[in-house]
């Protein structure tokens, strides 16, 4: 049990430091880790599909994605914009009674029974693909329309536009 | 291996809605309180997985797969939704030389 509470620290303590973190390429890194600690999560869920697809498409393929562009982009500290202390301090604020706000209604939707995993394969493969395939066929149809318009649409804005005076802008 | 997970399972479901209501909360206000357009795009997906956890512990919670499906779902959105993203960031960047969000302010007023 204390496991999960030092798994939980360790989540929240690094999502602190993505947001707080001066240079984008430790924020970066420390996104990888968060996304590790919710991983192991989902392996004490005994979610083994989500907490594989969760380290294969999230800390594998997103982050090289967001890595990759952040080395392309060539920033740096010096030219990290800063916004103003007052505007720091409202976000808090307003974070803050989100967090109150949100905590307080789902706490009243459910009651707070332990989470007992009762059906041992409830989150294997074997399991989620029945269900995958039989009731949300057509929402999965759907997605991989959906993953083939935004390669589309990625390939579309990131190449670059010919002028017609011939100059490449 | 079975008794490892029920020993792990004691915990109540409010501390599991306390820690996705933290995280989704930082991802706010990564948002409300940075200018870097590729921290922001980092602080929302903080806010889906704390999403997809709060989903994984309610499909164990009550017992159905659907919830763990919705995850999968939310996870290829949310690779959609990097690509084109950072592709519109990589072309705001061409054209303005910088990522800071407050040069993109045509459209505010």
């Amino acid at each position: 049990m204390s496991i999960f509470y030092f798994i939980a620290f360790l989540s929240i303590l690094f999502a602190v430091l993505v947001i707080t973190a001066k240079n984008p390429v430790h924020s970066v890194l420390y996104l990888i880790l968060t996304f590790f600690t919710i991983t192991i999560h989902y392996i004490l869920l005994n979610a083994q599909f989500l907490a594989i697809v969760n380290f294969i498409v999230y800390m594998g393929a997103i982050m090289v994605l967001f890595l990759f562009v952040l080395m392309l982009l060539n920033l740096n500290v010096e030219s990290e914009p800063v916004k103003s202390n007052i505007v720091k301090f409202a976000g808090v604020i307003g974070g803050c009674c989100l967090l109150a706000t949100l905590f307080g209604t789902l706490k009243l939707a459910a009651t707070s029974s332990p989470v007992v995993l009762q059906d041992q394969g409830l989150g294997l493969v074997k399991n989620l693909g029945k269900v995958l395939f039989k009731e949300f066929l057509l929402p999965f149809e759907i997605s991989s329309i959906l993953l083939l318009s935004a390669m589309v649409g990625a390939v579309l804005l990131a190449k670059r536009e010919r002028q017609p005076d011939g100059k490449v802008f | 291996m079975e008794k490892f997970f029920n020993i792990v399972q004691s915990v109540p479901l409010n501390h599991y809605i306390l820690l996705s209501c933290i995280l989704f909360s930082i991802g706010v206000i990564g948002v409300l309180t940075r200018r870097n357009a590729i921290v922001i795009f980092m602080s929302v997906e903080l806010m889906l997985n704390a999403v997809n956890l709060l989903l994984a512990v309610f499909s164990v919670f009550r017992n159905d797969p659907s919830g763990q499906v919705f995850v999968f779902f939310v996870m290829a959105l949310a690779a959609a939704e990097v690509a084109v993203g950072l592709a519109i960031i990589v072309m705001v960047y061409r054209n303005t030389s910088s990522i800071d969000i407050n040069v993109l302010n045509k459209l505010k007023w």
